[in-house]
């Protein structure tokens, strides 16, 4: 009898930390598919062991001395007046100072290390894609390959991919959960982030900044494929009569409509060809941009710095 | 004529509003007819709205924060059931107009209409008491402070049935809270709301500055100050150091909404990154200057109930004022992901982790009170062992996100809202609660029944675990704030788990009720009549309880920490009557403080709805009025000594009739 409920409850328990282990696999921070993602997750693990340190100590703490000296615990120590020593306020002062300051080392270390703008190493050269965040959608153009793409996002599986990011409306952020960190996207300004994908898959892209009603819509799915398929791919895209102009670009920009009170995620949508310098003449709208070579000349001596 | 107010104005095609408008519409009618009926309207005109006394205008404040977090609780539970519903194919009940409503009014009602009264109520009713002083430095200007911030309430609470209130998130960044992105009202009024009752915190920063610095009695050196009072004086310079930058931001966001200026739009050298930055300049603080007072209430709570006096003052009073210096260095924490430079980013990280050196040694502080202590556990010391525990979570997942590497990732995720729930609600809230439990007996002579808190806590501590670690799990699956739809099915049970907390949550809200009606029926059977129901160590529990108006008969001498406690140790009255009582300067009730803000109510409204001739009258009659008070002279009088006698007299009586029946 006994021993059946023995395990009964070993196989609850079994169960239990397996069906933990499998939502483990959906922790998109935790199972990353892109280097910066990996490097990120291990850093908050770090980050989390390290404050462990004094986090446990307090809690357990807590518990321990709330026990130990309950009022009705008359065995325990009482000393009303004891209200001060330094080798206590020594070790409370000292020891979160040293776990701050090994904080502060990995602080600056991984700022730089995993900054954003910093170009990610690799044989191969990296993708330009700029993105423009629109209501309620993402617009993806591949400047080299010469095409545009609406809320799809297709990139070479271990290769650098650098996005320039603006905005044609309200502030964003370019956000792909299992490649690595986000990046805003803002009207005038150009901001840019470094990913790379570490395998071939399927990721959910989305916006990471509040931005108006439709904001739930701006959902993407980002494919990590091969080489020869991204080429495919580009193919197909160029296969497309559409062309991504100015005229074309604020037409895609239209907020739309809403459909059972809510905004419908706007459909894929491929152009085969884009007019140069597009993402500059959008940023261009709203602020005096310097001649292009040259922005970009400045902006490359900046990450070299 | 009306500006842009027509009828049309009023959301007749939402049930839910129209629901809510009729049951408040009752409410007050039936609150109305019950003042008329029992001939009230005269006792609360003469001794509570006109009143300059902070012991009332303290308690005001806590009955609208009170008022305030049943509104603001039925935001969340909204959020969390459509949120819950509205995944796949289903749709929720709250389409995005309604539901980025909510979410908006949610944040600024818990910060600036909830928990700030909270703060400002329990510093209005204590400190003056603390510090033995007979009431604060400027008591009209407290008394406008209290109806500027009612102003405030009151307009925020109009957008409900008049308009709607920003659809922005209530960090309201530009340009979706310009013109061009939010051309509805809902933006106005959140502005006009928030300058309403910012302008009443500054004034109240002002005000407690200069009544602990000039005002304290005899003896209390700065370093014999109880730590409430210091955590109290650490948060009003923050209020005077933040919230201008806030008050500005808006007038230059308003400038932007209403006179076609481009501080923050994209185009013609607008920047919306700059409000960015001034908003968090305020915002930052504002967060300490939430849970500074908190700290306070258990410095005091641990202190008393462990029958034992604090562990390492000294180190308390560095760590809060070091906590007020850092949170003005930290701001840029907020927005890691803008693309500054790794060195600005880094610098920014490590001060805000420099933070949590002062926050972990006030963690210390406290536990090695209760070392060697004796603890009575009761809902105050549970709350404060709740705290313990949950904050210390709390403070670990904000250093982290601290680090700016890991905030890319974590950035606006749900693990950020879990974040900061987790301080909020495992810091200032319990600690507002153990405050409110705490000083409730001096405030109206009665104790709180303390079950019905201990069950109030516990339905807090489990509601909130159940609440917010699924969306720390969901932050770490990548799930992003304001959505008001997904499609993630891995999402789906952490989602409908956090409604379970929620709901857990309200019911603790529906004890605290329980406890305040339960407890003013059972109020005879805890009379506090010595005026120190706790065996308290501070000067407020020296005098009766509720106390007289002038508070102490006797300034009483506090040259030690913790005098009072000092005093019956030794056996010595902190007080002893005199032959004769000195008259004693008090200020005299005035109703202009009402008039003011019902004239800068009118300018608000009228500035939220283009009602040009309106804004005109409410700022002039505003600024009139507050002329004419200046140059009214019969504001003050002495109360003599006969009066004094006689009501510390009757005091001392009931005092020794409890102790012969006892």
């Amino acid at each position: 009898m006994k021993e059946e409920k023995y395990h009964r409850c070993a196989r609850w328990l079994l169960m239990a930390i397996a069906f933990s282990a499998l939502g483990g696999c959906d922790w998109a921070l935790f199972n990353s598919k892109g280097q910066i993602g990996v490097e990120q997750g291990n850093l908050i693990l770090i980050s989390i062991g390290l404050m462990l340190i004094v986090v446990v100590p307090v809690i357990v703490m807590t518990f321990w001395f709330g026990w130990r000296y309950r009022e009705s615990n008359e065995k325990a120590t009482y000393m009303p007046d004891w209200a001060h020593s330094h080798k206590i306020e020594l070790v409370v002062w000292g020891v979160p100072l040293i776990i701050v300051a090994v904080l502060a080392v990995i602080i600056w270390e991984t700022s730089h290390s995993l900054d954003p703008y910093r170009p990610i190493e690799s044989d191969k050269p990296a993708l330009n894609i700029e993105v423009v965040s629109l209501d309620w959608k993402w617009l993806f153009i591949y400047p080299d390959q010469g095409v545009a793409v609406v809320n799809e996002l297709v990139i070479p599986e271990k290769t650098p991919v650098t996005f320039h990011i603006t905005s044609d409306t309200v502030m964003n952020a370019l956000s792909i959960p299992q490649l690595g960190g986000m990046i805003y996207a803002m009207g005038g300004q150009r901001t840019q982030l470094n990913l790379i994908a570490n395998e071939q898959g399927e990721f959910f892209g989305q916006s990471g900044n509040f931005s108006g009603e439709g904001f739930s819509a701006m959902r993407f799915s980002t494919h990590s494929v091969s080489d020869d398929a991204f080429a495919q791919w580009v193919d197909k895209v160029k296969q497309s009569p559409e062309v991504m102009d100015f005229a074309t670009f604020k037409e895609v920009g239209e907020p739309g409509e809403m459909v059972n009170h809510r905004y419908p995620i706007y459909p894929v949508r491929y152009f085969g060809q884009v007019e140069p310098n597009l993402f500059n003449t959008v940023i261009g709208q709203y602020v005096t941009l310097k001649d292009s070579h040259s922005t970009a000349m400045h902006e490359a001596a900046q990450v070299q710095e | 004529m009306f500006g842009k107010l027509t009828l049309d104005a009023i959301p007749y095609h939402e049930p839910i509003i129209m629901i809510t408008l009729a049951m408040v519409a009752l409410g007050g009618l039936g609150l109305f007819a019950a003042v008329t009926y029992f001939k009230k309207w005269g006792y609360l005109w003469s001794e509570w709205l006109t009143s300059v006394d902070h012991k009332k205008i303290g308690v005001m404040y806590i009955l609208v924060a009170l008022v305030m977090l049943v509104r603001g609780f039925a935001d969340a539970i909204m959020m969390r059931t459509h949120l819950a519903m509205a995944h796949g194919d289903g749709q929720g009940y709250l389409p995005p107009e309604h539901y980025d409503q909510i979410f908006t009014a949610h944040g600024i009602i818990m910060l600036i209409f909830v928990a700030m009264p909270l703060v400002t109520g329990l510093m209005n009713i204590v400190v003056p008491l603390q510090i033995g002083a007979r009431d604060v430095a400027f008591p009209y200007l407290n008394s406008l402070s209290f109806w500027l911030f009612v102003g405030g309430a009151l307009l925020i609470n109009l957008s409900l049935g008049l308009g709607e209130f920003a659809k922005t998130g209530w960090v309201a960044y530009p340009p979706l809270s310009g013109i061009q992105y939010s051309p509805g009202v809902g933006m106005d009024y959140y502005i006009w709301s928030m300058q309403l009752s910012g302008l009443g915190t500054t004034l109240t920063g002002v005000n407690f500055i200069a009544t602990i610095l000039k005002m304290r009695a005899p003896g209390m050196s700065l370093m014999k100050m109880p730590i409430f009072t210091w955590t109290i004086l650490v948060t009003c310079v923050l209020i005077c150091g933040a919230f201008p930058p806030l008050t500005a931001t808006l007038a230059m966001l308003s400038l932007d909404r209403y006179l076609d200026f481009h501080f923050f739009t994209n185009e013609l050298g607008g920047n919306p990154m700059m409000y960015a930055n001034l908003f968090w300049i305020w915002g930052h603080p504002e967060v300490y200057i939430l849970i500074l007072p908190a700290f306070g209430v258990f410095s005091e709570v641990v202190a008393t109930f462990s029958r034992k006096t604090l562990f390492g003052y000294a180190s308390m009073v560095w760590a809060t004022a070091a906590i007020g210096v850092l949170s003005f260095v930290v701001w840029l924490h907020h927005f890691f992901t803008m693309g500054s430079g790794a060195s600005v980013n880094a610098f920014f990280g490590i001060m805000t982790s420099i933070i949590a050196i002062p926050t972990g040694v006030k963690i210390f502080t406290w536990l090695f009170t209760i070392f060697r202590g004796r603890l009575q556990l009761n809902a105050m010391t549970w709350m404060t062992l709740g705290f313990l525990v949950t904050f210390s979570i709390g403070g670990m997942t904000g250093v982290l996100m601290a680090v700016p590497a890991a905030d890319f990732v974590l950035h606006n995720s749900l693990f950020l809202i879990a974040h900061f729930h987790n301080v909020i609600i495992g810091g200032a809230v319990f600690g507002y609660l153990a405050g409110i439990i705490y000083w409730f007996p001096k405030a109206f002579g009665f104790k709180l029944l303390d079950r019905f808190g201990r069950y109030s806590f516990w339905c807090w501590l489990i509601g909130f675990y159940f609440a917010f670690m699924p969306l720390y799990v969901l932050g770490f699956m990548g799930m992003t704030r304001r959505l008001n739809h997904f499609d993630n099915p891995a999402w789906v049970p952490w989602v409908q788990v956090a409604v379970v907390g929620a709901v857990l949550i309200g019911i603790g809200i529906v004890f605290t009720v329980v406890q305040f009606v339960t407890s003013y029926i059972k109020r005879k059977d805890n009379l506090d009549v010595t005026g120190d129901p706790w065996d308290g160590r501070t000067l407020e529990w020296a005098t009766s309880s509720p106390p007289p108006f002038y508070n102490f008969a006797v300034i009483p001498t506090a040259d030690k920490i913790d005098a009072f406690h000092e005093a019956k140790k030794n056996g010595v009255e902190l007080m002893p009557a005199p032959e004769h009582y000195e008259p004693i300067h008090m200020p005299k009730n005035t109703g202009n403080g009402l008039i003011v803000s019902a004239f800068v109510i009118a300018f608000g409204f009228a500035m939220i709805w283009h009602i040009w001739w309106l804004a005109i009258v409410g700022l002039v009659g505003a600024v009139v009025s507050f002329i004419v008070r200046s140059y009214d002279e019969d504001i003050d009088y002495y109360v003599q000594p006969e009066e004094i006698a006689r009501i510390e007299q009757a005091h001392h009586q009931t005092k020794a009739n409890a102790v012969v029946q006892a």
